[in-house]
């Protein structure tokens, strides 16, 4: 098979396989005519019911808030402390025990414990446990990143006196950030996961709470629709979060392909 | 090490001092020495050891499916450029998706059985896995390729000697990652859903506002998380040290 | 050799060891010499003879075990503001996210200078080794040569008194290295710098030389120092050409293939035939 041929059927898979397997789940559905598994066509119609635009500000507003409140509080944390963190020997050897507890902690064993604790089933709890659990990947990537710094430019930095804040903020923090987005892409889709728990456990608002209620009222429809819209979410925020990457660390690609030898 | 240990030993301390001088009310933080004991005495019962095992079996389960499913479609994925071409998008559609939304749809369906708990375990713990094995199985050098090609060796016999042992390492961390996952899920079902296990009686112990036996169980189940944890990592850095390989950076 | 009142630098009885107990390694046992202002110093030796750990003791960015460096009479304990050092790797201590002027200008931006006069130290520092029109560009679009002209330039815009040198062109191509020496020489002349200049090739050492200091292998000392008497401007071919460099460089060479004690390679001796065995 030649090169273009190959390339032609390549990209017509590409596009036959979703294509094929949306049309399996209409067929199946239709036929199958079972209320738990609704057509897709009746799906995206409730998704654009719902989403589009009644019910966005009551709960897709509060629900991005949270993850964004959430990762945001993470993300600085995470730089926060895991800069000096990285740079401390000592830091590392007090705080990885802990570090490594709480990350292996299941974020489910925490939700009763963090509603009782923090006497709130509102934004302050939700916030508060998706930021904890966001914390760890962002906090462990930014370590490593400033642990992996090359040793020539620290040594450069030292040999023309650039110190303290100057050093962290010219020379450590740059050269971490790749690393430190590594963390982020995980954290990110770990906060869409941890709403969706919180949210689900005991709330009054949001995209979860939506797939509570429509499973205690029996209604599928509504549910799938906000499956559909937690994997959409997911995806656009990782999207998101790719273009932002690629516009911050255009240099790391660069640079990355040059010494690629 | 002793830093370690003092570590771990201050950090005891503090909880222990802000919920006996109720910094934070006893009522809400349970002292340390309380939730000790309180876990002490849960692990003298048949009930705690019931459910730990239950709740065990829905990972052991989740990820062994997981795994079984995973790999050898990673393999085939990464191994044919048409087929990992043609499923990339459905794929990363799919990915995304976080098992726990389909929580709902599972109570419905198979309702809260241990079939449920296993499903969300496996469909949570199957990416990281199968996307973990696609990046090993593509992730060879392609010189190391092209000599075993130039010498005749067949695709089959260049999938099994060489793409394969290079994608190990990966498909070590992504057991690491899905063995996590697959804990958190099959705690979650059990958390939401009632299927029976530790997050079931934490649920219960809950509403029941018995808050000693919720923290105890959080502290149990930390313990399993971490268990599991240092396993699949040191099997992970045993499959990392003797392959020189480049990792995909995630923790 | 004199010893006037007052060195510019001296290295005084530096020793440097790594590790402790059982484990131990002497890199330096005792090295001793001194550069005055303006002197291109090249300091030369057989492989892991620890020239880069003297360089580094030099500029402040090691701490020796035993001994002195003196900077105008003073200790040096951390890399004082009048020396500059240009490293091997260029490459790696350049930052990949900063664009040249911005590499050039991370030393300066903690020095009390104005906006304008860093300004104008950046470019003059990237014109003094031809890389006006690539200011803007990132390291990573330049070839190695250039990546380690930004060093330079990089280490000129400090303006420091004292430029150390560590095997800076040992990384870049044959052609490329005669410009970066010509360049380097062309730099003390207009920017009155003095140069200590480590490297392991014979020949860039007596090129760019005022004098050579040969050191032995490890624990290493310091074998002998060679005035270099060679006339200036150097050429990469004229100055080559003459009997003189010839001459010296088969006498460091000789001195290298000796510390470094291998079987018999037959020596430039055909090269040397003139003015007889000095050694």
């Amino acid at each position: 098979m030649s090169r273009r041929t190959y390339q032609a059927a390549a990209v017509a898979a590409e596009i036959a396989v979703p294509v094929a397997i949306l049309a399996a789940w209409q067929l199946w559905t239709a036929q199958a005519d079972d209320p738990k598994f609704p057509r897709l066509s009746t799906i995206l119609v409730e998704f654009r019911e719902m989403w589009l635009f009644s019910q966005f500000g009551e709960h897709v507003v509060p629900s991005l808030e949270r993850i964004g409140l959430g990762f945001g509080i993470a993300l600085v944390l995470g730089i926060v402390l895991g800069i000096p963190l990285g740079l401390s020997r000592w830091g590392r050897v007090l705080a990885m025990p802990h570090i490594e507890w709480w990350r292996a902690m299941p974020p489910p064993a925490l939700l009763p414990i963090s509603i009782v604790l923090l006497h709130s089933i509102g934004n302050r709890q939700k916030v508060s446990f998706i930021a904890f659990f966001c914390l760890f990947p962002i906090l462990l990537n930014t370590i490593d990143g400033v642990r992996g710094i090359d040793p020539a430019l620290t040594e450069t930095a030292k040999s023309y006196g650039v110190r303290g804040l100057e050093r962290i903020g010219r020379i450590v923090f740059p050269a971490a950030l790749p690393q430190i987005f590594a963390g982020m892409r995980t954290s990110l889709s770990l906060a869409v996961i941890m709403m969706v728990l919180t949210e689900y456990f005991s709330s009054t608002s949001g995209v979860g709470y939506v797939l509570l209620i429509s499973k205690n009222t029996f209604q599928l429809t509504p549910m799938w629709a906000a499956i559909v819209l937690i994997g959409l979410l997911g995806y656009l925020l990782n999207l998101l979060l790719i273009l932002v990457e690629r516009r911050v660390l255009a240099w790391h690609r660069g640079w990355r392909a040059a010494t690629a030898q | 090490m002793l830093a370690t240990l003092v570590s771990i030993a201050a950090a005891l301390a503090l909880w222990e001092l802000v919920s006996r001088a109720g910094l934070i009310s006893e009522q809400d933080l349970p002292a340390m020495t309380t939730t000790w004991r309180e876990l002490w005495s849960m692990m003298q019962t048949g009930d705690f050891w019931t459910a730990f095992g239950q709740t065990v079996r829905g990972w052991a389960l989740g990820l062994g499916i997981a795994t079984a499913l995973a790999v050898p479609i990673g393999i085939l994925l990464g191994s044919s450029d048409f087929a990992g071409r043609a499923f990339r998008v459905p794929i990363e559609f799919l990915r995304p998706i976080p098992s726990a939304a389909l929580i709902p749809l599972l109570f419905l369906t198979l309702g809260t059985t241990l079939k449920s708990e296993v499903f969300l375990a496996t469909f949570g713990a199957f990416w990281p896995l199968l996307v973990q094995t696609i990046y090993g199985v593509r992730d060879v050098d392609p010189v190391t390729l092209d000599t075993a090609r130039s010498f005749g060796i067949g695709g089959f016999e260049r999938l099994y000697r060489i793409k394969l042992p290079s994608a190990v390492p990966y498909i070590a961390t992504g057991l690491r990652i899905s063995s996590a996952v697959a804990l958190i899920l099959a705690f979650t079902a059990e958390l939401f859903m009632g299927t029976p296990g530790l997050g079931q009686i934490m649920n219960v112990a809950e509403s029941f506002g018995l808050t000693e036996q919720v923290y105890a169980l959080a502290l149990a189940t930390g313990f399993l998380g971490l268990a599991i944890y240092v396993v699949f990592s040191a099997i992970e850095r045993r499959a990392l040290r003797w392959h020189p390989s480049q990792r995909v950076g995630q923790t | 050799m004199s010893i006037s009142a007052e060195h510019l630098l001296e290295i005084r009885n530096v020793a440097k060891t790594y590790g402790t107990g059982a484990k131990a390694t002497q890199a330096i046992a005792d090295a001793s010499f001194a550069v005055d202002d303006r002197e291109f110093v090249c300091v030369v030796g057989p492989s892991g003879c620890g020239k880069t750990t003297l360089l580094k003791c030099v500029g402040g960015l090691l701490r020796p075990t035993r001994g002195l460096v003196l900077l105008r009479g003073k200790p040096v304990t951390s890399p004082p503001e009048e020396m500059a050092l240009v490293f091997q790797e260029y490459g790696r201590s350049l930052m990949p996210w900063a664009s040249v002027r911005n590499n050039v200008l991370l030393p300066l931006r903690h020095k009390r200078l104005g906006r304008h006069e860093r300004k104008e130290l950046v470019e003059e520092a990237l014109e003094a080794v031809g890389l006006t029109g690539f200011i803007d560009h990132y390291p990573w679009q330049l070839s190695g040569g250039m990546q380690q002209r930004v060093a330079i330039a990089r280490a000129l815009a400090y303006q420091p008194s004292i430029l150390l040198m560590d095997e800076p062109f040992a990384s870049v191509d044959a052609q490329t290295r005669g410009d970066l020496e010509d360049l380097v020489l062309r730099v003390r002349e207009e920017f009155a710098v003095t140069i200590l200049f480590v490297t392991h090739d014979i020949d860039e050492s007596v090129y760019l030389a005022d004098r050579v200091v040969v050191l032995t292998h490890a624990p290493t000392e310091v074998k002998e120092i060679i005035d270099v008497d060679l006339p200036f401007p150097r050429d990469q071919i004229a100055t080559k050409e003459l009997q003189e460099f010839t001459h010296l460089r088969g006498h460091v060479y000789r001195l290298i293939k000796r510390e470094q004690a291998e079987p018999s390679e037959p020596l430039a001796a055909a090269t040397t035939a003139t003015k007889g065995d000095r050694a």
